[in-house]
């Protein structure tokens, strides 16, 4: 993901892997994405593709603990929103496997396997970098329409 | 804090349970609804239920699961789901699983008769 364009505002945070926090996370991206004044659509995208890879770190990087999340959100230059997310978990073996949509890797815990098709439909760019037992980061690109 | 996530009705003639979503649908929500239905689907079991969509102002994957799950209850129980009412963003994500392939989804309101306890 080529974020070469000047960054002019970004944000950071962290918070446990509690499921209680899904809604705070996705609620606290969009708040500081609205600074780009982004149209409703485009907010709701962002909110969607951001609790589907928080969800994801709670429920497959972390199963049986609870661990750090990590979210950085930048707004560049040229209506761009970059988000990343990180965890320090489990990690993913196959991520094209992982990508395809309705696979899960959990298939006892009545997931959907849809999570990185909603986020690759939702979003403009997905990247995923994942190392087993090292943890995962999940890069996600937002390009905002013109507006005037 | 807990605020209301669903409203359960059961039509006892008709043995059809209206479902109402309501609010955020994500995989938090949807543990505690998902168990709180199904205690509920397996007490009543109805020929039918609706999964209305209309109250619902967030959904993700993991309210697509819950759909899912309810599904697969309700024909275990040898009834039947209908989804109504999902927003354009519920309808995308639904499409994107193919679930309008499995489930019958449709836009309108449920009398109140039907809906009636
Ligand atoms: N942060 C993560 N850490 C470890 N594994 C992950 C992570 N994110 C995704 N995965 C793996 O990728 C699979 C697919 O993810 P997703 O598309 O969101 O579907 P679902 O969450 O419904 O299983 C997961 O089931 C899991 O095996
Ligand atoms: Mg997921």
């Amino acid at each position: 993901m080529k974020a070469k364009n000047k960054v002019i505002n970004s944000i950071k945070m962290n918070f446990p892997s509690l499921s209680v926090n899904e809604s705070a996370a996705r609620a606290m991206v969009a708040a500081f994405s609205a600074q780009a004044d982004p149209t409703t659509t485009e907010l709701a995208d962002i909110k969607c593709a951001v609790s589907e890879a928080v969800t994801n770190c709670i429920v497959h990087a972390y199963p049986d603990s609870i661990g750090e999340i990590y979210i950085s959100v930048k707004i560049l230059e040229g209506r761009k929103i970059l988000i990343e997310i990180k965890d320090k978990g489990r990690g993913i073996e196959d991520i094209d496997l992982a990508k395809t949509p309705l696979y899960t890797g959990a298939p006892g815990e009545e997931r959907s396997g849809m999570g990185f098709t909603v986020m690759e439909s939702f979003m403009d760019e997905m990247k995923v970098r994942s190392r087993v037992e090292k943890g995962t980061t999940v890069l996600l690109l937002k390009r905002l329409t013109q507006r005037r | 804090m807990e605020k209301e996530l669903y409203v359960f009705r059961y039509d006892e003639e008709k043995k059809r349970v209206n479902l109402r979503l309501v609010g955020e649908i994500d995989h938090h929500s949807a543990a505690i609804l998902r168990h709180e239905i199904d205690e509920a689907l397996m007490k009543k079991r109805p020929n039918l239920l609706y999964v209305d969509l209309s109250g619902v102002d967030f959904m993700d994957s993991s309210g697509l699961g819950l759909i899912m799950g309810r599904y697969s209850l309700m024909k275990k129980l040898g009834g039947e789901t209908v989804v109504l009412n999902p927003s354009p963003r519920a309808k995308k994500i639904l499409t994107l699983a193919g679930m309008e392939k499995v489930i019958r989804i449709e836009k309108r309101e449920v009398k109140a008769d039907e809906s009636k306890k």
